[in-house]
């Protein structure tokens, strides 16, 4: 690993590898950093290595990430995996911890590709052994061939929930039941941005054929559900809902949630580009232009992480991005870069079409958002109640970050990646200041977890 | 709970979980042993003492810490498994740097 690149890429999943494989062809100096071993993202995780019959189960979407590895691999890119990017700041120095050795980077241009994270919605018993992220189940699957042993109830909003239920019904997982959270009224607001939609038809066919399937094997899901609990003595023992008003209660060791995908975020507040609450995605996401460019020059984004698009745009994000490193560093004329651009531009707005439909008619309730029990934990590291942020706002502190500084709600060792959207929303809804209004947790290095000892080995090395 | 769908082609290594040797396929993460092993825990919070076990599973949410070759706090989701690897289930903020040596 060299001390400097004229490219750095931080992230392996589909952004990354694009931008890594588009940029490499001008033989610039370019290094691809990833914290897993091997290339593909949370999306097409362990695409290289896993079992043909796994493979077949995950679908055609899944294996579509084999030719972007093939391409990047066959690249002239350097490629740094188990490799954790714990700093970023606005000199473009990059803070690296590979193989237990700690290293500083610099690069004239630098693609933030950090991918998205599940959204953390706090709800009652949300803490409770038993109780994972959707996208864990996920992830278990593709890297592990890990699935739930007896049963397994999925709840919440979103297509990956319906998706992780059609790939578990040709495993052969008992699914004890579906749980929409979704709000009815959600599909009126959808309705209007339906049309433009159906240009981007794929995904609305695909979602109903995997209704259709469901539905055939006796899996219906119960739409209109609220007031969800997990509950059991310090593990999961069941699940108590509404349905339509009726409470009902299903015995269940493992419930998985969804409720849509947020930006990660964490190297970019790091490095302090500037940040907007996005209110279509409910989420923050950076600021940039449509080349990715941040509001730190050099420092670009793309894929989930500069905004929720998906793993199609992510993949034409990168590569405009490829583009614009490029031409940044001179090696192509505004004129080339524009025109290379111009396929992966048509077909990334094309793919996008879509986005406004799902964010409407996916959208997460803003009662659920403000975690509405006060004796739920909001802040799974500090164990900070919902209550506890409602006082705290009453008192005075009207602001995410004030309320951090006095309750310790986001201190912990996530450093308030699971808390920091539910304390936004509950000081909005307790009266403080109105989330859009409101800045993010600050972040600061090192966002990724490095021993003090691996610290210390920067400045040895330096007086070497 | 979970359990791993059997595959023949895997190569496995040997690792000591919670004291107890077993075989497991290589390439897998030390939080998805520990899962598709039955434990339904794999640690308690240094705040309550309350169990927790792997959440997020890709390393942001910090819920499934272990003890792994005697450092605490080990993100057992991102840590991948090694022949002779001691995992331990950890108690709080687990035992400190010294007492492992």
């Amino acid at each position: 690993m060299k001390n400097h690149y004229q490219f750095l890429i931080i992230g392996a999943g589909p952004a990354g590898l694009a931008a890594a494989a588009t940029a490499s062809k001008y033989g610039i100096s370019c290094a691809l950093l990833d914290e897993q071993p091997e290339p593909g993202g949370q999306i097409y995780r362990a695409i290289e290595s896993i079992p043909e019959q796994r493979e077949k189960l995950l679908g055609s979407e899944y294996q579509r990430g084999q030719a972007l590895v093939d391409e990047f691999r066959a690249s002239a890119a350097e490629y740094y995996p188990e490799t954790r990017v714990w700093s970023l700041n606005d000199q473009k120095e990059a803070g690296v911890l590979h193989h237990g050795k700690t290293k500083m980077i610099t690069a004239d241009q630098i693609l933030v590709a950090s991918g998205a994270m599940e959204r953390p919605v706090p709800f009652p018993g949300w803490t409770l052994p038993g109780v994972m992220q959707a996208g864990a189940g996920q992830i278990l699957f593709k890297s592990a061939g890990v699935v739930p042993s007896d049963g397994v109830v999925l709840a919440g909003s979103g297509p990956l929930l319906l998706l992780l239920a059609w790939q578990y019904l040709h495993i052969g997982v008992e699914i004890k039941a579906m749980l929409d959270i979704t709000p009815l009224s959600n599909y009126l607001t959808a309705l209007p941005k339906l049309p433009k939609a159906l240009l981007a038809h794929q995904y609305l066919t695909k979602g109903i054929a995997y209704q259709i399937d469901l539905k055939r094997a006796g899996i219906t899901t119960k739409i209109g559900v609220s007031d969800l609990r997990a509950e059991g003595d310090g593990e999961l023992q069941s699940i108590r809902f509404r349905h339509f008003g009726r409470e009902q209660l299903i015995k269940t060791d493992v419930l998985l949630t969804h409720f849509g995908v947020i930006p990660h975020i964490w190297l970019t507040q790091a490095a302090g580009c500037k940040h907007q609450w996005d209110k279509s995605q409910q989420c923050w996401r950076p600021e940039h232009d449509d080349w990715g460019n941040t509001s730190i020059e050099g420092v670009m984004v793309a894929g989930d992480g500069a905004g929720i698009h998906g793993a199609r745009s992510a993949e034409h994000a990168g590569r405009l991005v490829g583009l614009q490193a490029l031409f940044a560093l001179g090696v192509l004329t505004q004129a080339e870069r524009d025109s290379q651009a111009m396929e992966d531009r048509k077909w990334m707005n094309t793919d996008r079409r879509i986005r406004p439909f799902l964010e409407a008619y996916f959208a997460i309730p803003k009662k659920m958002l403000a975690t509405p029990d006060d004796d739920t934990i909001v802040c799974r590291c500090e164990e900070i109640t919902s209550g506890q942020i409602r006082k705290a706002v009453k008192e005075g502190h009207e602001d995410s970050n004030q309320v951090k500084y006095f309750t310790r709600c986001g201190m912990g060792a996530c450093q308030g990646r699971q808390c920091a959207n539910a304390v936004a929303h509950i000081v909005d809804d307790a009266g403080g200041q109105e989330i859009s209004a409101q800045s993010h947790y600050r972040g600061r290095p090192p966002v990724a977890p490095l021993a003090l000892g691996q610290l210390a080995d920067l400045y040895e090395e330096d007086a070497q | 709970m979970f359990k791993q769908l059997a595959n023949d082609e895997i190569e496995t290594v040997t690792v000591i979980l919670n004291g107890q040797e077993i075989q497991v396929p290589k390439g897998t993460t030390v939080a998805a042993i520990a899962l598709s092993q039955g434990l339904r825990s794999t640690r308690t919070t240094p705040i309550s003492n309350t169990k927790r076990a792997p959440f997020c599973m890709m390393g942001v949410c910090y819920d499934c810490l272990m003890v792994i070759d005697g450092k605490a706090n080990q993100r057992a989701c991102v840590t991948y498994v090694e022949q002779g690897m001691q995992v331990e289930c950890q108690q709080g903020t687990g035992p400190s740097l010294g007492d492992a040596q």
